[in-house]
């Protein structure tokens, strides 16, 4: 009897391409995992529409899958659209751990430029820190600065 | 069940993502400073992100692959308003047609989040969050450079008046309006335009920058039916001049 715990563990090993210390499952983009009758059924949703890395993703899945013995269908859709919020506590740690920011805790109440500025570092956690684009160099990440130990950091971004 | 009044609706949209975001990518590597490049760059990135996702729902829908409809079309088969196709000129301009398109796109889709064709409305609740970000960026520049010196407050004032016909055409009405309405898959055009207009109001209220009186303006209207001023073919030559050295390539 296979569980889905049993796939998300071997999911566990799938990084997210930009950030190699993130699992897609800390990430938050496996929405649905479903075992019927020897198939696999995988659904996933980007993090950004315009995510470039889906595809990849989503190949990596199916060979993990495969490579441990698993045929599988995967599917992106946005039934479950993802947010920051979905972004396990594991996964926040290693974030921090990989010198990016984690994204605040509740990206649905956001409303404005504030929760952009004063990110804490994630190298010396002072607060002392401004915003210098909330555009980055990937769709989800923004540049900041911090003031304390004046080095430009980047937070991977709140979205609701 | 008739899917036209959808299509038309999913097209449009898709086509002003598209146009309009090949356009901000013409702002990479050209911006006035390193932070508008990348905003603008990822603006390109996210909108032809969300064209993508249009598209293939039309492809769920019986249209044609993704690829072939972004560039195999001709400029009189696309339903882009005009507003999208304008070229860039200065960043003044640039930054006032963002401000315009984004307001109401984000206020499209957020009315979308609860559009009875549930394909739509589950992408909407994705998009809307994104789109913050288009708005926070245009409201931000506006407000900045709106108060800022009188070269700034002119320059803006001035591609407000000339863009503003145009912006009123991102409201051309559909020849489905009625049917979207009833149907509950879309709040229609007409409701969308009054809740626009509160919108930048808000926001130039802020600044120095003047509203010009509507009721004096023609709004600029034929892209919606594929007739286009004579910026669009070029750019869709130029966007397309790779895939069609080989259409059928693998990527």
């Amino acid at each position: 009897m296979t569980t889905p715990e049993t796939i998300l563990t071997l999911l566990d090993q799938v990084k997210d391409p930009e950030i190699p210390v993130l699992s897609l499952v800390d990430l938050g983009v496996i929405t649905h995992v479903e075992v019927i009758e020897e198939l696999v059924h995988v659904e996933m949703t980007p993090t950004f529409v315009g995510c470039p890395a889906m595809d990849i993703m989503k190949q990596e899945v199916i060979d993990v899958l495969q490579k441990n013995g698993w045929t599988s269908k995967v599917e992106i859709n946005f039934r479950q659209p993802w947010s920051s919020d979905k972004i396990s506590e594991k996964g926040k740690i290693a974030l921090k751990k990989f010198g990016l920011a984690p994204p605040p805790g509740d990206a649905a109440i956001i409303a404005d430029i504030d929760f952009l500025e004063h990110v804490p570092c994630p190298r010396c956690n002072s607060l002392n820190t401004e915003l210098k684009n909330p555009f980055g160099p990937t769709l989800c990440r923004s540049i900041h600065y911090c003031r304390s130990c004046r080095e430009t950091f980047e937070q991977f971004k709140p979205v609701g | 069940m008739n899917n036209e009044a959808l299509k038309e609706l999913l097209y449009k949209m898709a086509d002003d993502l598209l146009i309009l975001g090949h356009r901000n990518s013409e702002w990479t590597g050209m911006g006035p400073l390193l932070e508008e490049d990348i905003a603008f760059s990822s603006m390109a990135q996210d909108k032809i992100g969300q064209s993508l996702a249009l598209y293939q729902l039309l492809h769920q829908l019986g249209e044609q692959e993704p690829d072939t409809v972004a560039f195999m079309r001709h400029a009189r088969l696309f339903h882009n308003c005009l507003l999208t196709e304008l070229p860039n000129a200065e960043y003044d301009f640039s930054l006032i047609r963002h401000f315009l398109f984004d307001t109401a796109d984000a206020l499209r889709w957020k009315s979308l989040t609860q559009s009875s064709y549930t394909p739509l409305a589950q992408l909407a609740g994705k998009v809307r969050g994104e789109l913050r970000y288009h708005t926070l960026h245009a409201n931000t520049w506006i407000k900045r450079l709106g108060s800022a010196t009188d070269e700034s407050i002119s320059r803006l004032q001035q591609s407000l008046n000339e863009l503003m016909p145009y912006a009123l055409g991102i409201f051309e009405p559909s020849p489905f309006e009625e049917e979207l309405i009833k149907r509950n898959i879309f709040e229609g055009e007409r409701h969308l335009q009054a809740q626009w207009l509160l919108g930048i109001e808000s926001v130039l209220n802020a600044t120095e920058l003047r509203l010009p009186d509507l009721k004096s303006l023609t709004p600029a209207y034929g892209g919606r039916v594929g007739k286009h001023s004579l910026h669009l073919q070029p750019l869709l030559d130029e966007m397309s001049e790779v895939f069609k050295l080989d259409p059928t390539a693998e990527w």
